[in-house]
């Protein structure tokens, strides 16, 4: 445990759950530096998660937790935040938990605009459950429920974050680290919903079955098929292809949902009866 | 008190619902429109600002209930309202509720099911869910109120049930009830008791989250965002609030839950007896039932015959006792319901054969009559 992030976890909580070699726990490396970075109170900061692999990381992190029902987490957040706005909010899921269960609570929580900053754990797979497909292995992946190979298309999230009405989205990976740092902490400067897509990798139920190496292989793919928005924006489309494009992807404010309603509160409060 | 002064209102019992979560403290409503609750939605989304409140519509039912559990772990006094098809829909974190011990109130005003069934159709078909729709052995507190006027206190004393015991109530109205316009004299502040939930006493470094401090069982619960950094989980968990697979603290987790709502029985049990001292058949009913059932009483009586009723108030966990009592001395009970037998059956299993129980069930979207009833009593005296 690095000393200067060590305030952030609940260190008799661990070791982790997680599997040798999954990327979960540098993801939530960054998530704390980010929190660092940005020099929030602990006491005031609440870490909501879901159901699966990632979202157990509520249980090792020194906040307010609340580890929710399986894709509900957008929902009990959204809860949290409007009654106490002066809470920081951050919702920690996994792409089975966003994107599939949960999939009708992120649609309308990045059109609300809350202030809520959320990371999704992508790791292409259920891994709690043992490796079944979610919305976001790719087409022709194999899983313990796609033994063929998946005849389902997955979704771009930042996309359909975007589509939905997400003020900040972004995409990072696990292997560059300081670059999902980055734009964790310029996600928490939005006053808005905020989404990160970080890509984690399961070498144990998604790698293996898929024949993709070992963790460092996995890791490795990740440095080899993300490329910045920056580096992406000056390539012709033909060098673009295939491959996934990090940083971030979409800033637009917009009038935040608990602002908007503490000036009904502010205008309407005291009136009793009409 | 001068005439002048009583604040008497012709009031719908849905927005006596709602106008009791205000007197009760309630500051946060999280809900999706559905017949026949709509109302409460309505009338909070324009009261909770006034007060200070947040109203917010959900994207669905799920999200609705999930909220008011995220809200109420802020401190924020919570609830939800719907109907048949939302309350099936909000049953999983119902539970979660139960069993993290947050404090919330669920008002479920009764339609006429199975699925979209009968929206506008009264009916008392949710009873068995109340107590069971959510999976796993848990405990749980449902009340149902028979008049506009109940509807306003008996919400107030729902807040303070669950705010006492850490647990979700359910407002069990029923269409009849949700509906019904009546004259409900609005209580002053201070008028009715109002609990707050306890807090923790000792410093956060000193928090055990879910060690009780009493004998009630029922830890004191901190707020998010005033120091006490704890974690709150739909799992299984020991005092610490951390997960555990081992069978004893599961099996200890279970059981306090379980014991923290007996030892409060006297607290939360609510009963109203009328005419039941001299009476051979007693009717046992609730919500809009119980109206039907005392007209029924009073034209009995008027012909001489010996009718009491025993009104449930709180209807989960059963008023087993009261019944028993009342069981030794009468030759008869019947219970009309508006379901196809529900809480018949939970009389008769109280009542273990001492005396003959009657069902008057029926599930057609009207309500029984007292005419009915008093024919059932002519047969059975």
């Amino acid at each position: 445990m690095f000393a200067e992030i060590e305030q952030y976890f609940r260190t008799e909580r661990l070791p982790h759950i997680w599997c040798p070699g999954c990327t979960n726990g540098i993801i939530v490396k960054s998530i704390v530096e980010a929190i660092q970075k940005a020099g929030l109170d602990q006491d005031k900061t609440v870490i909501v998660s879901g159901i699966g692999c990632s979202s157990r990381a509520t249980g090792y992190l020194n906040f307010n937790t609340l580890h929710t029902t399986h894709g509900r987490a957008l929902a009990f957040a959204t809860g949290v935040k409007l009654a106490n706005p002066e809470l920081n909010v951050f919702v920690i899921t996994g792409d089975g938990d966003c994107t599939s269960i949960g999939g009708n609570h992120f649609i309308h929580s990045a059109r609300r605009n809350m202030d809520l900053n959320v990371i999704l754990f992508n790791n292409n797979i259920y891994g709690m459950t043992g490796g079944q497909y979610s919305p976001m292995s790719p087409s022709g992946a194999k899983a313990t429920t796609a033994p063929y190979g998946n005849i389902e298309r997955p979704f771009d999230i930042c996309n359909l974050a975007i589509a939905s009405g997400a003020t900040y989205v972004a995409r990072g990976n696990s292997f560059n680290t300081r670059q999902l740092t980055d734009i964790i902490y310029n996600g928490i400067a939005n006053k808005g919903f905020s989404f990160v897509e970080a890509i984690a990798s399961c070498p144990v139920y998604y790698g293996r079955k898929n024949k993709l190496g070992n963790a460092a292989d996995m890791l490795k793919w990740q440095r080899d098929n993300c490329i910045t928005k920056e580096a992406a924006d000056r390539l012709p489309p033909e060098k673009k292809q295939g491959k996934i494009v990090t940083g971030i992807l979409h800033h637009e404010p917009a009038p935040e949902y608990t602002t908007e309603y503490q000036k009904i509160i502010d205008k309407f409060q005291g009136g009793e009866e009409s | 008190m001068n005439v002048t002064s009583i604040n008497a209102r012709l009031m719908q019992g849905n927005q006596a619902c709602a106008e009791g979560a205000i007197y009760a403290g309630a500051r946060f409503y999280a809900g999706y429109p559905i017949t026949p609750s709509t109302e409460i939605a309505e009338v909070l989304a324009e009261r909770l600002p006034q007060v200070g409140g947040k109203f917010i519509q959900m994207e669905d039912e799920i999200a609705s209930m999930a909220a008011i559990v995220g809200a109420s772990l802020t401190g924020a006094k919570s609830m939800t309202a719907t109907s048949g098809p939302g309350f099936s829909l909000k049953q999983e974190n119902l539970g979660y509720a139960v069993l993290s011990e947050v404090p919330c109130v669920v008002v479920n005003v009764q339609r006429l099911g199975p699925s979209t069934g009968g929206p506008t159709a009264p009916s008392q078909g949710d009873i068995m869910q109340a107590r069971w729709g959510t999976h796993g052995d848990h405990p749980i507190i449902a009340v149902s109120p028979s008049s506009v006027q109940e509807c306003f206190e008996l919400t107030v004393k729902a807040f303070n049930l669950s705010e006492r015991f850490r647990i979700p109530v359910l407002m069990m109205l029923d269409e009849v009830i949700g509906h019904m316009r009546e004259r409900i004299v609005i209580p002053a502040p201070g008028e009715l008791d109002i609990f707050e939930r306890k807090t923790p006493e000792v410093a956060p470094s000193q928090y055990v989250p879910y060690e009780p401090q009493d004998d009630s069982l029922v830890p004191p619960m901190a707020n998010f965002g005033e120091g006490y950094r704890y974690h709150v989980t739909g799992l299984l968990h020991d005092d610490t609030g951390f997960p555990s697979n081992s069978p004893a603290v599961m099996g200890a987790h279970q059981d306090r839950l379980h014991e923290k709502i007996r030892r409060g029985l006297n607290e939360i049990i609510m009963v109203e007896e009328a005419e039941t001292e001299d009476a051979d058949v007693l009717l046992v009913a609730f919500g809009c039932m119980a109206r039907s059932a005392a007209r029924a009483v009073k034209e009995a009586r008027a012909k001489g015959q010996k009718v009491g009723m025993l009104r449930l108030i709180t209807i989960w966990p059963f008023p087993e006792e009261a019944l028993r009592q009342l069981a030794e001395k009468v030759k008869a009970i019947i219970v009309p319901e508006m379901n196809l037998g529900q809480v018949v059956d939970v009389v008769k299993s109280a009542v273990e054969g001492k005396v003959p129980v009657y069902g008057i069930c029926q599930a057609d979207g009207e309500i029984i009559p007292p005419e009915r009833i008093l024919e059932k009593i002519e047969e059975v005296l």
